[in-house]
């Protein structure tokens, strides 16, 4: 392999210009890749692209590790069920919840996407409530009677909360050679409010479930390196100013910087899941031992699973299994297209966010995500996105306009894995050219940039996203 | 339909991919793509046959099951239960089918209806510590009649309702919570009178309607399955129609996932390590070391080529003229499989509620690890007869 590399001649190119060619153009020098720039999960990487792709450990784990792993996966992919239950350990669910199991949304631990028809539920589409106002640390206030999530499922004998629907308003794009992009925006009604009615002013915020690769490895990136991209006041004046959330991490009581969730709301993975334990399933852990109970139901009076329903070593092995599924391997990353739309991708400034190349610390709690060289493509940190995708929802640190950095190791099997390919935090776009017209506010330039591309120079940068 | 138990039978992954030894272009090819073909066959045999006796004996306890509710006396009862256990039997071994991209657990497939677990009873009866009234048998206003549209709808309503029909909702149904502890040696002790008017719990008569429809879903399932495997049937023929690699590979997708992550893993593993007495398959009828037992026989079926009367063209055959070290290394772990799932105590619960730590715990885990490696050499065994395996787990 290395020889076939060294056969080639890197060529470094500052000019994107300058670097289009013809097929037939008898001084094309062809462009080689980085070394290792396939391995996105560094040692870890998973050499697996099919429909299972996303859902391998990393490489390395200790067979403890590993067979932490695969009860965690039980967990995660089985379905919960109401309480008492001869399966205790798998009982408590709901009372109110928007899914029976996790892999309902992350099927095949991969993305989910919005309904496609009313009362289709469970497919990793959820909305979230919050009204103005923190509270004592940091965070959103819930609506008073729904709470912070509309639960749009309930078990027998109780009464759902309510449940959405979705219509799309048509905008369209035209991009500099003519070419018209029909961009659908999601509207959302919410029917059926058993509880009464939601607050005045309440603000809602959809929220996706995203691909589960990698997710011990974003946690292992230090602080340090975080705090590294950001720039708050713009000094570079590049137009881009990221800037990290702080959250409440409720196991330690403190405030800490937030890596997790489409807003960086959460601190690390275990918290992440136990909140979607709650938040979704309705299973409660240590770290959030509340049911979702409106105002009237006495959740008590309710069988429950278990006080927590699901038990601390339950919940660390779900964290293990959500921390600790590998990242897979690029396809096509020699192409010559894949290589120009990789030349693409940094001349129209993506990579100021989406971040090609960061070194993993040495202190985090699995060996196997210590000291890796990972390619994820985000910074971790908030950027305001523009109004066009705003949910006008703050959460800690982040206002109404910021999101976090999607990473983008995994975008190009979510189709061979999910089977859609629908992308951003309520997965309006429909592939990846609509999430890029998408961009605004801090990434308007690179947006601008990309509607300036001619087809081929496109078609390049969309092979190239595919790619990782 | 987004049908949530075809999301969550579906199995993450530990495993690895099998290297593939691709065949080189000798006269040996057209020989081994016939006897490939051959093989394939030979299973669409198998598992037209073994999907025939599963419904077959479906419709026996169908049949018990009409009798008892029409005369619910112990004796009818206590026939209904033995059944039931018979019908586990067959069904277990066709376990060895899933898995394997077919019509079983295909977007289309009836995989849940039949085999959810883990069972939501609560859903469906009257439990332990619950609420009264709870279930849907007892929640006569909600659901004015128990009919098989009903609880059929109930799947259908976008996937995230809890189905509980099945073979599990029927081993509740007729066994009951299994509330002893496990050194007791008992299962569930539901008693026949539940289902006698006036007689114990409440309901009686909306019990049977649940039972009866459950029995009918079971045959109606299964019948689709006969249906589409039969000769001539829809997916047979497309079966049949593959490249015969993908058909074998498509067949060893099914043993291997079975063997290293459903049945060693899921089954057997998981509940070790939460050793909790309950999380078991075939809980309320204490019959797990029976799944365990005919899944098994059931991938050693699909290898070997061997069912009921069927003795045919087989992977083992293949595998034996590819390589022999492969065919002696896949029946030691043969042997050693069915040895060291046959020393587990039984009942289930009982060999696993003292954990990965105790005497009978040791010996779950150690039948644990040798399927892990029948699955791993059941790969090996593809990758000599030039057949990739991406191995889940």
């Amino acid at each position: 392999m290395k020889n076939l590399l060294k056969g080639f001649l890197f060529l470094f190119c500052f000019h994107f210009a300058s670097c289009s060619k013809s097929d037939n153009d008898e001084d094309y020098i062809a462009l080689v890749p980085e070394e290792g720039e396939h391995l996105l999960g560094g040692t870890t990487t998973v050499f697996n692209a099919t429909q299972e792709a996303f859902g391998f450990f990393a490489p390395n784990l200790t067979l403890d590790e590993q067979s932490d792993f695969g009860i965690g996966n039980s967990f995660f992919r089985q379905s919960w069920v109401s309480a008492p239950s001869s399966t205790t350990a798998r009982d408590g669910l709901g009372p109110f919840y928007n899914a029976t199991s996790c892999a309902s949304c992350h099927f095949k631990d991969g993305r989910g996407r919005p309904p496609l028809f009313d009362k289709e539920f469970g497919t990793g589409l959820l909305l979230r409530f919050s009204i103005d106002g923190t509270d004592a640390h940091g965070s959103f206030h819930p609506d008073p009677t729904y709470g912070n999530q509309l639960q749009d499922n309930s078990i027998l004998g109780q009464t759902t909360k309510g449940w959405y629907s979705i219509t799309y308003e048509t905008i369209t794009e035209t991009l500099a050679d003519g070419t018209k992009v029909m961009l659908q925006k999601p509207i959302y009604t919410i029917h059926d409010l058993a509880y009464g009615a939601l607050a005045s002013g309440v603000k809602i915020s959809p929220r996706v479930a995203n691909q589960m690769v990698g997710l011990g490895l974003l946690e292992a990136i230090p602080d340090a390196t975080i705090l590294g991209f950001a720039d708050e006041n713009d000094a570079n004046g590049d137009g881009i100013s990221g800037k990290p959330n702080y959250v409440y991490d409720v196991a330690t009581n403190s405030t800490k910087m937030g890596r997790f969730g489409w807003k960086a709301n959460q601190p690390n993975v275990r918290q992440q899941v136990a909140a979607a334990f709650s938040g979704d399933l309705g299973i409660t852990s240590f770290l959030f031992p509340n049911e979702n109970c409106p105002p009237g139901v006495d959740c008590n009076a309710i069988p429950n699973g278990g006080t927590p329903e699901i038990t601390d070593i339950s919940l660390n092995r779900v964290a293990l299994y959500s921390a600790t599924l590998g990242v897979p391997v690029r396809r096509n990353y020699k192409n010559q297209n894949v290589l120009e739309g990789k030349k693409v991708f940094e001349n129209i400034k993506c990579i100021s966010c989406h971040i090609p190349k960061i070194q993993t610390g040495n202190d985090h709690a699995i060996a196997a995500l210590r000291n890796q060289t990972i390619r994820p493509f985000t910074d971790l940190l908030l950027h305001d996105m523009g109004p066009g995708l705003a949910d006008n929802a703050p959460d800690f640190k982040a206002t109404g306009s910021e999101w976090r950095t999607q990473p983008l190791w995994g975008i190009g099997l979510i189709n061979t894995v999910n089977r859609h390919t629908r992308l951003l935090h309520d997965g309006r776009a429909r592939n990846v050219e609509e999430a890029i017209l998408w961009h605004g506010g801090e990434a308007q330039a690179a947006k601008e940039k990309y509607k300036q591309l001619t087809a081929q120079e496109r078609s390049n940068l969309l092979e190239y996203i595919n790619s990782l | 339909m987004a049908n949530k138990y075809f999301k969550v039978t579906f199995l993450s992954l530990i495993g690895v991919g099998a290297l593939v030894a691709s065949c080189s272009s000798d006269d040996n090819n057209d020989n081994m793509s016939n006897s490939k073909q051959a093989v394939v066959e030979n299973y669409a045999n198998i598992v037209s046959a073994n999907y025939q006796k599963a419904y077959d004996d479906a419709v026996v306890l169908k049949t018990a099951i009409n009798q008892f509710t029409a005369t619910p006396t112990q004796a009818n009862f206590d026939n209904a239960k033995t059944k039931w256990k018979d019908s586990r039997e067959s069904y277990g071994t066709t376990e060895a089918f899933r898995f394997a991209n077919g019509p079983i657990d295909d977007e289309n497939g009836p995989e849940g209806l039949l085999n959810a677990w883990p069972l939501d009873e609560n859903y469906i009866d009257y439990v332990d510590g619950g609420l009264p009234n709870g279930g849907i048998i007892n929640n006569a206003i909600e659901f004015p009649a128990i009919t098989k549209e009903v609880l059929e709808a109930l799947n259908e309503e976008g996937g995230e309702k809890n189905i509980s029909v099945g073979y599990h909702a029927i081993e509740f149904l007729l066994w009951g919570q299994d509330l002893t502890a496990p050194s007791a040696h008992q299962a569930g002790l539901r008693p026949y009178t539940d289902f006698v008017n006036g007689g114990t719990a409440a309901n009686q008569s909306r019990r049977r309607d649940y039972l009866n429809v459950c029995a009918d879903l079971l045959v109606d399932n299964l019948a689709y399955l006969v249906n589409q495997w039969k000769v001539g049937g829809p997916y047979r023929t497309t079966f049949l129609a593959l490249p015969a690699d993908e058909a074998i590979r498509n067949i060893y997708l099914g043993i291997a996932t079975l063997a290293q992550a459903e049945l060693a893993e899921e089954r057997m593993n998981v509940a070790l390590g939460n050793a909790d007495q309950e999380d078991e398959h075939s809980c309320f009828s204490d019959n797990t070391h029976r799944d365990i037992a005919t899944n098994l026989q059931g991938i050693i079926n699909v290898y070997q080529g061997k069912y009921g009367s069927i003795d045919g063209p087989s992977l083992e055959e293949l595998v034996k003229n590819a390589d022999v070290n492969a065919y002696n290394d896949t029946k030691s772990s043969v042997d050693a499989s069915l040895a060291k799932t046959r020393a587990i105590l039984t009942p289930f619960d009982h060999a696993i509620s003292g954990g990965l730590e105790s005497a009978e715990g040791a010996k779950v885990r150690v039948a644990v690890l040798e399927l892990k490696n029948l699955g791993a050499n059941l790969i090996a065994g593809a990758s000599k007869i030039g057949v990739t395996v991406n191995v889940v787990e």
